[in-house]
């Protein structure tokens, strides 16, 4: 299924869904998204795709394809998730099946920025609190989850809470709204012409002065 | 906190402007695209109503998704010409160098900036590829991004970037005979896991690292991502600059000089200071095999795949996942293990001297039956480079197909792949899950020369028996 939730953007404060969890360490992007699908110039149907071979080997039984799942905002998993390829096919198709944010016990940093440059928050959580949060989830996948980028907790409507953690800049990135960042990096023109004077491999090795 | 590494300089010598939200902008030395995970950035540039600020800093060359059959245009696969044609269109319209096929100079991005001398020391080098690390091998500052970020350096030049800590890996000794720079970072990922590495950039440094050959040093940086390291560097040497010497990208005339100086000065000195340190000893590394389904997951050719009981806790459910999906058994020697396919290429492994060595073991010997067994060169240069030695030759009549310059198997986004369940002796980096075009296909990583062995042989094969004979 796609996503019928809008992609992300402006502030984001918090992430208020279902949940869906996908268990298992070094989850790599390959798995993710093969790589026969990394063959398209526009990133809009790759949601279907998510997780393709995992699903078929898995098939019906994979999280992402059973009924109660579908719709599900947040996804929680366990350590190094994303890693492998740089590639941002991974992020995209998650955020196209409706993903909003990752809880997971750590991840592999390009997939980490890739999903921040979508406006998707990956906040980590300590082992115990990701498995209890993914048994949650496979308890009761009607479950609400508010993940709180204030409040720095995952909460269900009942109270149960879960503490999360999420480094400042990415934290005040997101909230403020300024994770898109191309604006700010063209903000410092001058900054940049001052550093290509000082480098001298752009100044064809010319003795300075 | 580091201090006085090359990182560390070369870090402050790029960094534009503190950004709010507490990371830095950092300036981009060079940027190289390819036509898988640009033109999704051009389009968003568009969007944004934006041009490319410095078209001369970006360079291209297309390599995921070309045939290594017949390159002829337009290709079979229609969205691999559709891709192809977005990067050209792409690349004239913003003015940027793009090195096609029949140019020469096109091939695998990671080969080709480092041989036109593109790739220097002291430079920030960004590519949406995550084996953009193998730059560091000129001590340069390399490493891959996402598409959001490709569209940054083309809209801006620089990037928004959090600093790393920094690792030197100290590696002491000689590399045996019959053991490459493949085996050597093998161990270390093996060694340090594949998480090992991250939030670090890794220095590679000692003895061991001295003495290899710049293609080496692109192996091993090559791969230090697969260790979790977002980027690996040698500090440039001697080697450094006899390499970069008279390529046709590299400083040259007057500038030559001054250019040796500046990057000289930029190697780590003898007061930096590290955040960590791990010491390796090369002399005890074996040729080096993957038997699982990440590239830590490595043994060498004399040992047994790994128990549960010998395994740490924490890795025992991804153990106990790679003997499912390899179907070996715990306990049982790597060595001998059959293959269907062998494949020889990559940006790891598919530069001169790799084939060389893996030509060095082929020569006078003859593919076991049943085996497919092929050589993708790395680009245009290394073939015709290998084709002047002879080393084509050697390969097609020992039973391996020679073919064009690409990515070709180590991700079969073209027709190169496996099929059902086959299982290749591979040169490339990755290992995982379907990497090599098969959902269920395995792949076991390990040098040239050790898949050049493992072709003969129709097994996994020590290929230190080969070269002794
Ligand atoms: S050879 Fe493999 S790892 Fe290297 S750039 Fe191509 S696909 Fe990526």
């Amino acid at each position: 299924m796609s996503s019928s939730t809008p992609f992300p953007s402006g502030s984001i404060a918090r992430v208020t869904g279902r949940g869906v969890a996908v268990r298992g360490d070094d989850i790599d992007t390959d798995r993710i998204i093969p790589a026969r699908f990394l063959k398209c110039v526009t990133f809009e149907a790759l949601g279907p795709a998510v997780f393709a071979d995992d699903r078929a080997e898995l098939k019906p039984n994979h999280p992402f394809d059973r009924a109660e799942h579908q719709g599900a905002q947040v996804l929680v998993v366990n350590r190094n998730f994303g890693c492998g390829s740089s590639r941002e096919h991974a992020p995209q198709a998650l955020m196209r099946w409706g993903i909003r944010a990752v809880v997971g016990e750590s991840f592999a940093e390009i997939f980490y920025g890739n999903c921040l440059a979508l406006g998707i928050p990956c906040l980590s959580a300590e082992h115990t609190a990701a498995l209890a949060l993914q048994a949650a989830i496979e308890a009761d996948p009607a479950l609400e989850l508010q993940i709180d980028l204030q409040l720095l907790q995952a909460s269900t409507p009942a109270g149960t809470t879960w503490p999360l953690s999420l480094a400042a800049g990415p934290r005040q990135m997101l909230s403020t709204g300024q994770w898109d960042g191309t604006g700010q990096l063209l903000a410092n023109d001058r900054e940049l012409l001052a550093t290509v004077q000082r480098l001298p491999y752009l100044q064809a090795f010319a003795p300075a002065g | 906190m580091s201090s006085g590494t090359l990182y560390d300089k070369v870090w402050d010598l790029h960094r534009v402007a503190e950004l709010p939200g507490g990371s830095t902008q950092l300036f981009i030395g060079l940027h190289l695209i390819h036509e898988v995970t640009s033109p999704q950035a051009f389009a968003a540039l568009r969007d944004l109503g934006l041009g490319v600020r410095h078209p001369e800093r970006t360079v291209a060359t297309v390599d995921h998704i070309v045939p290594t059959t017949s390159q002829a245009r337009p290709f079979a696969d229609p969205l691999a010409e559709e891709m192809l044609a977005t990067l050209e269109a792409n690349c004239a319209e913003h003015g940027i160098t793009l090195h096609g096929l029949g140019s020469g100079r096109q091939g695998i991005v990671h080969v080709i900036a480092p041989e036109l001398g593109l790739t220097q020391p002291g430079m920030t080098v960004a590519c949406g590829d995550s084996h953009t690390s193998t730059h560091g091998a000129f001590g340069a500052i390399a490493f891959g991004i996402g598409t959001s970020q490709v569209r940054d350096v083309l809209a801006s030049q620089s990037l928004a970037m959090g600093k790393l800590k920094v690792r030197r890996i100290w590696v002491d000794g000689q590399l045996q005979r019959g053991v490459y720079a493949k085996d050597l970072i093998l161990h270390v990922i093996r060694t340090l896991g594949v998480k090992g590495g991250v939030g670090y950039a890794y220095e590679f440094a000692g003895p061991a690292i001295e003495a290899l050959s710049m293609e080496e040093r692109m192996t091993l940086c090559n791969m230090a991502i697969e260790g979790g390291a977002r980027c690996g560097y040698v500090n440039p040497d001697q080697t450094t600059f006899a390499y970069l010497e008279g390529r046709p990208m590299a400083p040259a005339a007057e500038a030559w000089p001054s250019a040796v100086a500046w990057w000289s000065a930029l190697a780590t000195g003898a007061e930096a200071v590290f955040d960590d340190e791990v010491r390796f000893d090369a002399t005890v590394v074996a040729p080096t095999v993957t038997w699982g389904i990440t590239p830590g997951q490595g043994i060498g050719v004399d040992e047994t795949v790994p128990t549960l009981e010998a395994t740490e806790p924490n890795e025992r459910p991804l153990a106990a996942e790679a003997y499912r999906y390899m179907d070996l058994q715990p306990g049982t020697a790597i060595a001998g293990t059959p293959v269907d396919v062998c494949f020889i290429g990559s940006c790891t492994n598919g530069r001169l001297s790799d084939l060389q060595a893996a030509a060095a073991v082929a020569r006078g010997r003859q593919v076991a039956p049943g085996i497919k067994a092929f050589v993708v060169p790395g680009s245009e240069q290394v073939a015709a480079a290998a084709e002047a030695e002879g080393l084509d030759q050697i390969f097609t009549a020992a039973g391996f197909e020679w073919r064009e310059p690409g990515c070709s198997m180590c991700l079969a986004m073209n027709p190169d792949r496996l099929e059902g369940r086959q299982i290749s002796a591979s040169s490339s980096n990755r290992n995982f899950k379907g990497r090599q075009g098969s959902a269920t296909g395995r792949t076991l990583l390990m040098s040239p020369a050790m898949v050049a062995a493992a072709a003969i042989a129709g097994r996994v094969t020590d290929v230190r028996t080969l070269l002794k004979a």
